[in-house]
């Protein structure tokens, strides 16, 4: 048994609006791998839930009209890996994904779960950065989109309005974004499985026709600070440029201006920024590489 | 608290049921304690561990971490529903006992539903393959060597091949 006080069942996106407006100090509940392992901690014990869950309009991958990729809130990471739009055009959201925790934690937790926890080492997080996705959130107003980097305003905390009774309810990675850009995801832990990320980095980039420069990098963190991080002085190193391995050194050294990663009982700051370095050249390189270029 | 006991209708092992169950029950509480299948055991109730596993509408859960309310209408499968007719073991289970993948045993039912997911894939996988898709259990015993060698023997007697050297 759980310590819950009350539990809702939304059966669609207006009954789940309705439902928080009514009941304003009620959480939400998506997979609840979050949820209910914080209830049994006690964290969020006697708690009001709404449970989203069996809304399955929330589920699935699509293309909207505009091409953008768009992934239904309660998607749950197994079925974000095996889908085809994802391996065609975001594949390494799809292989960051296959990290999380184990095959079980896997098939219930969803990517809507893992971003409006505002986690900074959720394992989505800093591949959604890096590919500058939208935030769909809908409400008794309608619709807003946000940018990812926005959703995100302190640790634990992201932009949901409970007063308008928002919820997430979809993901969107632009074409702009995804068109021709390749990308690779290092997640560092202890151990393989049922390991929270030490630290996480998601590279991609989109090289030109010849693949002799690269046109767009962009590369992003979690666990480099309080929320996921992008790191322009990186970034700008390697925009234009052609990708040698000097190129490489110039763009890993440069995350260090970014980034500000704290000591924890996990792993020391010096530590988390060594790593960050090594994880950013292999990341860029093996980008470089996915999209059919190599090091000149 | 208003509304605190829902009916759940599902199907478990094969038959369709229903059970009026407390809201606040979770699916390892339900198969428990309302449908008496105590395979599913209590281990962490976090999620960590695995005893608990079940198969719903074919993916693998940890039912601890899993609302009873959501087993509407889903269908779930239990080591219970492996049992033959006369009470036969299944392949995958007469291979735990071969192996010697089982010692205290707590852990087993949990490891031998992913495993059933598994098989029935009809897929080949390598061995860091089937690590992976056996990590989401704990063995306090084994060592976990003789799981993986049930599960992969398992695996290549399905396919009708030889397991290679
Ligand atoms: C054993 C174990 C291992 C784990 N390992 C990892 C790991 O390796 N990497 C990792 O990133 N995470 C890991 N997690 C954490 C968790 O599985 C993920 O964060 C998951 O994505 C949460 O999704 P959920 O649907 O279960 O979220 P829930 O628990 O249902 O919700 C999480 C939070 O988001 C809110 N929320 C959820 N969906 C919405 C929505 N659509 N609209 C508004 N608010 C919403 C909830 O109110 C809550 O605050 C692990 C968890 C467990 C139990
Ligand atoms: S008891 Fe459910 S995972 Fe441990
Ligand atoms: S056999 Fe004892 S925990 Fe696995």
């Amino acid at each position: 048994m759980y310590d819950m006080k009350a539990l809702y069942e939304a059966e669609s996106v207006e009954h789940a609006i309705a439902l928080r407006l009514e009941h304003p100090t009620a959480q939400i509940i998506a997979g609840g791998s979050d949820v209910l392992v914080q209830m049994r901690e006690g964290k969020r014990a006697g708690a009001e839930l709404i449970s989203i869950y069996g809304i399955d309009a929330l589920r699935g991958v699509t293309l909207d009209e505009e091409e953008n990729l768009r992934i239904g809130s309660l998607t749950s990471f197994s079925h974000i890996t095996r889908d085809a739009l994802i391996q065609e055009r975001c594949n390494v959201l799809g292989e960051a994904v296959d990290q999380v925790g184990s095959p079980q934690i896997r098939n219930i937790g969803t990517i809507g779960g893992n971003t409006c926890n505002g986690v900074t080492s959720a394992d989505s997080a800093s591949t959604l950065h890096a590919w500058e996705a939208i935030v769909e959130l809908t409400g008794k107003n309608g619709v807003r989109r946000l940018p990812i980097h926005d959703f995100y305003l302190r640790a634990g905390k992201v932009d949901l309005r409970v007063e308008e009774g928002e919820i997430q309810t979809a993901i969107l990675i632009p074409k702009a974004s995804y068109e021709r850009t390749f990308g690779h995801y290092i997640k560092y832990g202890m151990r393989n499985a049922m390991e929270i990320a030490t630290l996480g980095c998601s590279v991609n980039v989109r090289l030109s026709p010849d693949k002799t420069i690269i046109e767009r990098c962009r590369i992003a963190y979690g666990v480099a600070g309080p929320v996921p991080m992008r790191c322009p002085s990186a970034e700008a190193a390697a925009n234009g440029h052609r990708p040698t391995e000097e190129l490489a050194e110039t763009f890993s050294r440069a995350v260090l201006e970014d980034i500000n990663p704290r000591d924890s009982w996990r792993a020391s700051k010096a530590f988390r920024q060594h790593i960050a370095v090594e994880m950013a050249r292999r990341c860029l390189i093996k980008s470089i590489r996915k999209a059919g270029g190599a090091l000149q | 608290m208003s509304n605190q006991y829902k009916l759940v209708r599902c199907n478990i092992n094969g038959k369709d049921v229903e059970k009026v169950v407390d809201v606040r029950a979770s699916l390892t509480d339900m198969l428990r304690n309302d449908y008496r299948l105590t395979s599913v055991k209590k281990g962490c109730e976090v999620g960590e561990c695995g005893a608990c596993n079940v198969l719903i509408d074919g993916e693998a859960f940890n039912s601890c971490i899993y609302l009873a309310v959501w087993a509407e209408g889903k269908h779930i499968r239990t080591l219970e529903g492996l049992l033959g007719p006369n009470g036969e073991l299944s392949d995958i289970q007469q291979a735990f006992i071969d192996e010697t993948a089982i010692q205290c045993g707590f852990c087993t039912p949990g490891f031998i539903m992913s495993a059933v997911e598994i098989l029935e894939s009809g897929k080949e996988y390598t061995d860091d393959e089937l690590r992976k898709l056996l990590s989401g259990h704990l063995c306090r015993c084994t060592g976990y060597e003789n799981i993986l060698r049930a599960v992969k023997k398992t695996m290549y007697k399905r396919l009708g091949k030889p397991i290679p050297q």
